[in-house]
């Protein structure tokens, strides 16, 4: 992940703000980037587009795609709604946090994996699914999920 | 020797190893000196069968599933042999019964051809549609899509063809044409099938909206969490764009037409048409009060369609076969067909494409083939996750926009989400009320606060406090709900939790007396 650099978001910036209602734009852009939305990032953006901090500040955490801290090197994102619920997701994400001593949101003790909830990844006839790095996984079971959190914390 | 066979890239295929499959394949074939060429399609909806690969033969195609990378050799066997004998062998594929008895209209193409060639996509009907559009003119393709009786198959079923003409007529320029492709509902992926199995079927459905309303900028609003149909959309855009069917003259015909795709952020709520519409202006989420209606004052303040994508991937169908064509499916004011999704712990489970009419327990029993666990269907969540709870008392409802209503239902985007006789339905009320809270976008207060009291109300009601009281303050807050949200992530969620109560009842207040009963 490059560190910040607020040259590099300046050109960042620059490059998205011409598009018809660039504030969202140009802030995936930016996560894209750095990973997450520093504070720094928020200033650079209200100045760029006249409007205020608490107007970027407002989007940021309006939207649950963002960050304000940066994740872990591996992002397990698995799925909560109720196609996964009616296969077990529950007991699975009930497992996955017990095994990595994390809950929703959490990252785990030395930086390996976030683990974060999703809302529905339209995998719902073979659930329960998860998103593993932008890896679509399906028809999972606590077994497959180990394997799964081995490859990634090897 | 030489053999072509089709592979999924869907997501479904994706998740559970169809490209380990093709490597395997394709490790088999070069270590025997064989040609094998394996394209990628979408998925034909058979979930349960996926991987499910299928070779070419003099016949047709004949499937094999699910498919493991495991099996490849015993599989190249059975491809060398023209669709031998394989223990995953399921025959030729358009005779799997879940398949022979859907009427694929709007995924007519979808998991037959490959999605990014626009060859095969106009080798198989594509952009007859438009071609027709465009002899017509703008007020005749309006007509026609009124004429044919198409509703919105997002959720709220307002008739596509209305919209089209309130567009149409709106003074104001620039014009724009909005998919939402924002399909946020557990339990549905039909959106997400097409824009990776048939994108061409999407843009030319947005282009003759475009034509129709007189519209030169579309936009397709796509969750973040389906980056695989991004992919393809972006893809699609391109070569449609190399082709001269998007851009400053489309298809030679002088219309001017291009489509931006735009990523949401994570955002139930930007399903709802004017909160996408703010997020797409770069704004929070926020929904709007209507009026003014999109049709009048929608993206950046213009005259704005819309539009789900099935509703606009349907469009192609009624342009080349026709309004009558496609209103003559289907039963009362529910015309033509609907992707069912059947999902959950459903034993069968995928995309079912079928006029309107069909009823709830055909979809689940017969055509689902019940529960995937063996335990008996106890509930079944039908539009989502502000659709009601059935129990198996109501499953003669037929699938129609007005027989859900009557029952207090709804389809919504045709999502069924089948559960088994383990599910705790003051669980699942308890979850809605609590989905809705963590997505709510703030701006009415009942959807905002009532949300959170609702879980609270909810977790008495389980412990024993004055349950009676405390369902009687669950009623009233959901009534509050339904009547005081402007949209229907307050206005709707009631449904789910109001249907567990009145259908399980044994599962909130009658819980004790059940157990010592």
């Amino acid at each position: 992940m490059p560190a910040w650099q607020e040259a590099r978001a300046r050109q960042i910036i620059d490059r998205h703000r011409t598009v018809e209602g660039p504030a969202l734009v140009i802030l995936q852009a930016l996560q894209r980037e750095f990973e997450f939305i520093p504070d720094e990032a928020v200033v650079l953006v209200a100045d760029a587009l006249n409007l205020t901090r608490a107007e970027v500040h407002g989007i940021v955490t309006f939207y649950h795609d963002f960050r304000r801290e940066p994740a872990g090197r591996h992002v397990l994102k698995l799925c909560r709604a109720e196609a996964c619920q009616a296969r077990g997701g529950e007991h699975l994400a009930a497992h996955g946090q017990s095994r990595l001593g994390v809950s929703w949101g959490g990252t785990t003790a030395d930086g390996g994996v976030t683990l974060e909830p999703v809302f529905c990844l339209g995998l719902c006839a073979s659930g329960p699914a998860a998103m593993l790095d932008g890896r679509p996984v399906a028809r999972l079971d606590e077994a497959r999920l180990d394997r799964l959190l081995d490859e990634v914390s090897s | 020797m030489s053999a072509r066979v089709y592979l999924p890239r869907d997501v479904g295929a994706l998740a559970v190893g169809a490209d380990e499959v093709a490597q395997a394949l394709t490790t088999a074939a070069q270590r025997r000196g064989v040609s094998l060429e394996i394209i990628r399609t979408g998925s034909r909806g058979l979930f349960w069968l996926e991987p499910m690969l299928e070779v070419a033969t003099s016949e047709g195609r004949v499937a094999y599933g699910p498919a493991e990378a495991s099996d490849a050799d015993a599989l190249l066997d059975a491809i060398l042999a023209g669709g031998g004998p394989h223990k995953l062998r399921l025959g030729p594929t358009e005779a799997i019964p879940f398949l022979k008895r859907q009427t694929r209209l709007t995924f007519a193409r979808c998991g037959i051809i490959d999605p990014l060639s626009l060859a095969d996509y106009r080798a198989a009907g594509g952009y007859r549609g438009l071609e027709r559009a465009l002899s017509m003119g703008p007020a005749a393709i309006v007509e026609a899509v009124v004429q044919s009786g198409l509703r919105g198959r997002g959720g709220a079923g307002f008739p596509t063809g209305i919209k089209w003409r309130t567009t149409r007529e709106a003074v104001g320029q620039p014009k724009y044409i909005v998919c939402n492709a924002d399909e946020g509902d557990s339990g549905t992926y039909a959106d997400r099938m097409i824009m990776e199995g048939d994108p061409f079927c999407l843009i030319e459905g947005m282009t003759i909206a475009a034509i129709a309303v007189g519209a030169a900028k579309g936009f397709i609003y796509i969750r973040s969490e389906y980056p695989h149909a991004i992919a393809t959309m972006e893809a699609a855009i391109a070569t449609a764009r190399a082709d001269g069917c998007l851009g400053a003259n489309v298809a030679g015909s002088g219309h001017a037409f291009d489509i931006e795709i735009r990523v949401g952020a994570g955002a139930y709520v930007c399903g709802e048409e004017t909160a996408l519409l703010d997020s797409l202006e770069g704004k929070r989420g926020m929904v709007r009060a209507k009026p003014p209606l999109p049709a009048h004052r929608g993206l950046f303040g213009r005259p704005t369609v819309v539009n789900n994508v099935i509703s606009l991937a349907s469009v192609p169908t009624i342009l080349s076969e026709g309004a009558d064509y496609y209103r003559d499916f289907g039963m009362g004011r529910s015309r033509g067909t609907m992707p069912i999704q059947l999902a959950g712990n459903v034993r069968y489970g995928g995309l079912f494409e079928t006029a309107f009419g069909v009823t709830l327990g055909d979809l689940v029993d017969d055509i689902g083939g019940g529960t995937a666990s063996g335990r008996p269907v106890r509930a079944v969540q039908v539009g989502g996750p502000l659709g009601a709870y059935f129990p198996r008392a109501l499953f003669d409802t037929p699938f129609d926009y007005e027989a859900f209503t009557a029952r207090d239902g709804l389809i919504g985007h045709g999502g069924v989400v089948v559960f088994d006789d383990t599910v705790d339905m003051a669980h699942q009320a308890r979850f809605a009320m609590e989905f809705c809270a963590i997505e709510s976008c703030g701006k009415c207060t009942p959807c905002r606060i009532g949300s959170t009291r609702g879980v609270e109300v909810i977790d008495r009601i389980v412990r024993g406090e004055r349950s009676e009281a405390n369902l009687a303050l669950l009623e009233d807050l959901c009534s509050t709900l339904k009547f005081g949200s402007l949209c229907a992530l307050g206005g709707f969620t009631p449904y789910p939790v109001m249907s567990a109560v009145r259908h399980f009842p044994e599962d909130f207040g009658a819980r004790v007396g059940a157990v010592s009963a």
